[in-house]
């Protein structure tokens, strides 16, 4: 495509808007800084072009900070920066124009004390009440054992949003849910049984994981990248590796890379299973979740077997991969693949027919194209919202630059659409993996680590079964890592969770939170 | 309908049998559990699962237990919605400090006599995320622990094997 790179044609609106660029090079990436004062006048100027906001994160150097900011169209990827000194940390915000931005200011300003000027909605959102108001722990000289107190109080004071009314009534969920499931907060406000308007709280799984990366080696942050939401091991790992091994200059043996996919596919394989029957056990659909929590645990039984892991946990490692697998291996998985086909063409029809199914998933938590857009929501709840949008194949990596394979899309924007994506998805999946294994040739499968100077730093973006992961790598001496920022994309996604549930009743919010099933871990960081 | 029906016949019942291969001591294990719980505990315990921090993984096998291979309820294990039905905490995660009161008053709400058990290396240790500004570390830093059950995560069989270690210390 002739118009492929965006980027040159957006230079000239921002020139004639009196904003200067200064372009930087990185490994694989486009780097361009700007004066603070038009970070949200650039966003301005983006949005008119659908440009996507992607990721927004900063970090402490010295006396300054580096706020970043991430976009994306077409496939091509800028990252944006600015220079704030820090003493006086404040530039304008970029959530008034684009609603995405919203949640990751509110982080950096929790963490950092960088003032968004004109956020729309400047309340703590990662502070609770486990460091004061006025300390902020992603600041250097914030100890990474903070100053706690012995028992952290409950944070009773978050000011929610109220409503009032005859009939109107508030009820709070949680952090401690009903279920085998991660905490958090919701708060709603019901009249009957109808709910008009949801507020989620979380960060209450906030463990410090972008404090305690620094100073880890390559190794020891890819292990803790792989804990960043343990449902997406694989995806997280694999993006922190790729971000590693751009800064450090370190390409993977075409066979790690396929190996990377088989178990990146692997993941998205068996967590889609585990959705599809909690969606259908959330509905009273037992049938379902009987079938399939017994095909995750087969396919889950399998990875124990060729990988020595049930959920694929530290496969990857920077540089490659540190399991081989065999041609028996590649056989066994060839004929799991096989089985679990016939099994899925006896089940689909029978959910497909089922009228009680239809009459719960269809229409409900709907979700339009155009608040999925602004929110900027990914994998399988923007592929039902009319977000065409999958790094795999708009901004491929390898082993996926070798491969075709068809982005499944539906249309009816509700819980049936997030549904049967994710079947669609399930299928490419097991296509993709069928790929990889022809295409497994002999060799390495560790390419040789390379220290990277002090200072060099990477975008590692992959899509993980949730959709696109974006990770920040800066290095500091000595192999150190500087700085790590995870975006999981469920923090895209959470935002959706309150409009998609508005005007449904109360005892559907269960099935609407399971079709998004956002990470809270991803999230809380 | 009928597609559904013939499916779950043509299933079967897929749930591991005594006397399945030699590998599995799944099903040994199962047995004992159940001769132990109807001994203390009138034939079945209540688990209440509590998440203090945890990256989800942990949350993933424990689900397992209810598939159709373990369905660990036959045994008389089950899991209860609330702390107050529950005679056992099954806690997951480093504590991270912003659940520390709710856990806390997870624990207070639980009756008596309980037991408390730590599920992960997260929750044995710290794990990966051992203690900091904004996790409290092991499970045991935070209310009494009775037994821990290691790994990351650790895998269904391991949490049956666990459990059976807290019935009969």
């Amino acid at each position: 495509m002739s118009s492929s790179n965006w980027t040159t044609d957006f230079i000239n609106p921002l020139k004639n808007n009196g904003i200067s660029v200064e372009k930087i090079s990185l490994p694989s990436t486009i780097l361009w800084q700007i004066d603070s004062k038009h970070w949200q006048q650039f966003a301005e100027l983006s949005i008119q072009q659908n440009v996507r906001w992607v990721a927004g994160w900063a970090e402490h150097v010295e006396d300054r900070f580096f706020i970043n900011a991430c976009f994306e169209k077409q496939g091509v990827y800028v990252l944006l920066r600015s220079i704030v000194n820090a003493a006086k940390p404040e530039l304008p915000s970029q959530a008034t124009v684009y609603p995405a931005a919203n949640r990751s200011e509110r982080h950096t300003q929790d963490m950092f004390g960088i003032n968004f000027v004109g956020h729309p909605d400047n309340r703590r959102w990662t502070r609770h009440k486990a460091w004061p108001k006025h300390s902020y722990p992603l600041r250097k000289n914030f100890p990474v054992q903070g100053e706690p107190e012995p028992i952290t109080p409950a944070d009773m004071n978050y000011p929610f949003v109220k409503a009032y009314g005859a009939g109107v009534y508030e009820i709070p969920v949680g952090p401690v849910h009903a279920g085998i499931i991660e905490p958090g907060h919701f708060r709603f406000q019901a009249v009957g049984e109808l709910i008009l308007n949801l507020e989620e709280r979380l960060g209450y799984v906030h463990k410090g994981i972008e404090k305690i990366a620094e100073g880890r080696t390559p190794e020891s942050l890819a292990r803790l990248a792989g804990r960043v939401t343990g449902d997406t091991t694989v995806g997280h790992c694999w993006a922190a590796c790729r971000a590693m091994e751009q800064a450090a200059g370190v390409e993977i043996p075409p066979r790690a890379a396929l190996i990377r996919g088989i178990l990146a596919e692997g993941e998205r394989i068996a967590n889609h299973l585990g959705d599809m029957g909690a969606i259908c056990n959330d509905v009273a659909f037992v049938f379902a979740q009987m079938q399939f929590t017994r095909l995750r645990e087969l396919w889950l039984r399998t990875n124990a077997t060729v990988f020595g892991h049930r959920l694929l946990m530290d496969r990857i490692v920077p540089c490659g991969v540190m399991c081989d697998i065999s041609d028996s291996s590649c056989a066994l998985i060839k004929q799991d693949i096989i089985q679990l086909r016939k099994e899925l063409s006896e089940i689909m029809p029978a959910i497909d027919l089922n009228s009680s199914l239809e009459d719960r998933l269809y229409t409900a938590g709907y979700l339009s194209p155009e608040i999925a857009a602004a929110f900027g929501t990914l994998g399988y709840v923007g592929l039902s919202s009319g977000q065409d949008f999958d790094v795999r194949r708009d901004a491929p990596y390898p082993p996926y630059d070798q491969v075709t394979f068809k982005v499944a899309l539906e249309d009816q924007c509700d819980i049936a659409s997030r549904f049967w994506v994710r079947y669609k998805q399930l299928n490419a999946a097991l296509k993709l993996i069928e790929q990889f294994i022809a295409q497994l040739a002999a060799g390495d499968i560790l390419a040789e680590w390379q220290t990277p100077p002090a200072g060099s730093e990477a975008l590692g973006i992959v899509e993980g079964w949730r959709g696109e992961i974006i990770t920040y790598i800066r290095f500091d001496a000595d192999n150190k890592i500087a700085r790590f920022y995870p975006r999981d994309p469920s923090i895209l996604n959470w935002p959706a969770l309150e409009k998609l549930t508005l005007n449904n009743i109360v005892p559907d919010f269960p099935v609407c939170n399971k079709s998004l099933n956002g990470s809270y871990s991803g999230n809380d960081l | 309908m009928l597609q559904l029906l013939k499916k779950i016949l043509k299933t079967g019942v897929v749930t591991e049998k005594y006397k399945a291969p030699k590998d599995n001591e799944l099903e040994q294990l199962g047995i004992q559990i159940k001769r132990h719980i109807d001994k203390k505990f009138s034939g079945s315990i209540a688990i209440r699962q509590v998440d203090a921090g945890s990256c989800n993984g942990c949350e993933l096998e424990i689900h397992a237990l209810n598939n159709p291979y373990y369905d660990i309820e036959r045994f008389g294990i089950h899991f209860v919605a609330s702390p107050r039905h529950a005679d056992v905490l099954l806690v997951t995660g480093p504590v991270s400090r912003h659940m520390q009161t709710a856990l806390l008053r997870t624990y207070e709400a639980t009756p008596n006599p309980k037991w408390v058990v730590a599920v992960g290396d997260c929750a044995a240790c710290g794990g990966e995320f051992g203690v900091s500004y904004a996790s409290c570390g092991a499970v045991s830093n935070v209310i009494p622990v009775d037994m821990v059950i290691a790994g990351c995560p650790p895998t269904p069989l391991a949490l049956m094997k666990g459990l059976l270690g807290l019935i009969n210390p």
